[in-house]
């Protein structure tokens, strides 16, 4: 009985590897998942955008959930996620905290005078240092960070509101289920 | 003969054929063996935003940011080591080229040889079983 069925082994191992190769066809390999899930924020000290002698740091990250936009003006995808940012900051409480990567000064602040301002606070990023400890590779990425200052989700290119609902709302919901347990 | 003088020149040839490098031949830096390290390393390092070229080939800016951290890690006198793990901490293990040894992909490793071994086995035991087959059963 086991003899004759022996010749289904080569089948099923070569029915095994077709699947795993069909599902890395359709695999994207430009969504790198990031190193810092469920890592603390990477440190840095940067100035801001409207103020260079003030400095930023990831302890602004702490008490409160908040998100981490990485962007530039020259970026076509941020534009195509500002409505999404604008409207992340007119809706809800949770502040959204800007990383001005490889940019300049002046068009950022342009951008954002045009545009409208979403961001709680900008911190400039012009030599990619803090852009390379975050392991960012491209504009837009955006961070979701709890209140102890843990990464715990990365997107990466522009927000859309299907990814919000999908991807962090139900996360910020854990988050915020974690901080009310941390206060009481 | 022709055509074997003809074959040299086309080995020749290729031997003389290098590949583009985004890497600025002029801008070495000093000591000659941290600009092997330096340039030993780009080559491994994935470009994440054109994955298929490495950041040695790459033009792309963010390349440019990495190989410019790379120097300036080799120039503090770090080892392959210490700056791979850098990158790896930042970008994933997908940054390198060449996978490493991690327990999720054990099976890349070593599947090639389990593989093999169990072939030898499987062809070890097909001999013995037909050395025992009584001889004219076998032929034709």
């Amino acid at each position: 009985m086991a003899g004759k069925l022996k010749f289904l082994i080569p089948i099923a191992v070569f029915a095994g590897m077709v699947a795993i190769f069909y599902k890395g066809l359709y695999s994207d390999p430009t969504l790198v998942s990031s190193p810092f899930i469920d890592k603390a924020a990477p440190v840095f000290n940067l100035p801001t955008l409207y103020d260079d002698q003030k400095h930023i740091t990831e302890a602004e990250f702490k008490g409160r959930i908040s998100l981490f936009n990485v962007w530039a003006s020259w970026c076509p995808g941020c534009a195509r996620e500002h409505e999404m940012l604008l409207m992340i900051a007119r809706d809800t409480d949770i502040p959204i905290y800007g990383l001005n990567w490889k940019d300049e000064r002046q068009a950022a602040q342009k951008w954002l005078r045009e545009r409208g301002n979403p961001y709680t606070v900008n911190a400039v990023d012009r030599d990619n240092v803090t852009g390379i400890d975050w392991g960012v590779y491209g504009a837009p990425e955006t961070f979701l960070i709890d209140g102890e200052g843990i990464i715990r989700y990365k997107h990466i290119g522009p927000l859309t509101p299907e990814i919000w609902a999908a991807e962090f709302l139900p996360r910020i919901e854990t988050a915020r289920a974690t901080l009310a347990g941390a206060d009481s | 003969m022709i055509r074997a003088t003809t074959f040299g020149l086309l080995i020749g040839l290729l031997g003389l054929s290098f590949t583009a490098s985004a890497v600025d031949p002029s801008d070495k830096l000093e000591d000659p063996i941290q600009n092997e390290l330096y340039l030993a390393i780009t080559k491994e390092v994935r470009c994440l935003v054109c994955q298929n070229q490495s950041i040695a080939d790459s033009t792309a800016p963010l390349a440019a940011d990495l190989r410019r951290e790379i120097r300036r890690m080799v120039e503090e006198g770090q080892d392959e080591t210490r700056i791979k793990n850098f990158l790896v901490e930042r970008y994933g293990d997908f940054i390198l080229y060449r996978p490493r040894f991690r327990s999720w992909n054990i099976v890349l490793w070593l599947g090639p040889v389990a593989l093999m071994v169990v072939g030898f086995i499987a062809l070890a035991m097909n001999i013995r079983r037909r050395k025992s087959l009584p001889i004219d059963e076998d032929a034709p």
